[in-house]
């Protein structure tokens, strides 16, 4: 009796989030986008985590010239700068523009790491439209095991 | 608003598994569309995604993309900052009838599908010769 109770509201919701995906498809406002309007139209979308070893951090940069892209640490900020050209051609001569989405242009995102990070161990690799940057922290604020001599 | 309707979803102790894996929040790519003569053009952003990872299909006159990022993290990882939050994509297209949906082009390079659909022949812009009778 409880579950049947139950199922028209699960149904509802269910029906809600057809709904907006629809709706977030059809107008798709830039702050209510798919990271949920945390930073809007922020290029590009950055997660950062840490590890004993490392402080990582992912930018979700597809379509990006690694050659082009300038990661620097300077006094514990990171900053990832670069250039995404814009590859849709202009309107007229035959071509018709029907959505311009994507980010195109200069970006700079930058992040503060934290105080264990080494500047002088960093590492970037792209991969997949992925730019991974790995910072190693410094030796003495490792977790470490003390032995009991 | 959103998210606490999906979390709402997943707490339904009547979800079967399909159920559930429908209701998976997914993200909406952002995508670049032009035309020109020969057809159209879709660039999508999908980071993350390798090929092995991304489907495009077509269903009657729906076009459907399809994808899911690895999760590029090391093991033990803890997320202090996370603006990504969901590790698939999903956006669908109606194709006009003009467009030939069998020659479908998709190419995937560093995160960012192409896909190129052309015109039918017979849709094509011609010419037509004037003949002086």
């Amino acid at each position: 009796m409880t579950n049947a109770s139950f199922r028209p509201a699960a149904d509802m919701f269910r029906e809600l989030n057809r709904l907006q995906s629809v709706l977030d498809q059809v107008f798709r406002p830039a702050e209510r986008s798919s990271i949920r309007g945390l930073t809007g139209a922020s290029f590009p979308v950055l997660n950062v985590g840490t590890t004993p070893e490392t402080v990582e951090v992912m930018a979700l940069a597809p379509g990006l010239d690694p050659k082009s892209l300038q990661i620097t640490v300077d006094r514990g900020v990171l900053t990832i700068a670069g250039e995404r050209q814009d590859p849709v051609p202009a309107e007229g001569d035959g071509v018709t523009v029907y959505a311009q989405e994507r980010f195109s242009g200069a970006f700079r995102r930058v992040v503060s790491l934290p105080e264990e990070a080494d500047a002088g161990k960093v590492d970037a690799t792209y991969r997949d439209g992925i730019l991974r940057i790995t910072v190693a922290k410094h030796e003495a604020s490792k977790p470490r095991r003390i032995e009991i001599s | 608003m959103r998210s606490e309707l999906q979390t709402s979803g997943a707490n339904t102790p009547q979800a079967t598994p399909d159920e559930t894996s429908r209701n998976q929040p997914f993200v909406v790519p952002p995508v670049d569309v032009y035309e020109n003569e020969s057809g159209i053009t879709v660039l999508a952003d999908l980071p993350g995604v390798s090929r092995d990872r991304l489907g495009v299909r077509v269903d009657g006159e729906t076009l459907v993309i399809e994808a899911s990022a690895s999760t590029a993290q090391p093991e033990g990882m803890e997320l202090i900052y996370g603006e990504a939050q969901y590790p698939s994509y999903r956006r669908q297209f109606t194709l006009s009838r003009e467009l030939d949906s069998s020659r479908i082009e998709a190419a995937l390079k560093d995160g960012v599908l192409k896909l190129q659909i052309p015109r039918r022949e017979e849709a094509k812009p011609r010419r037509i010769e004037v003949r002086v009778g």
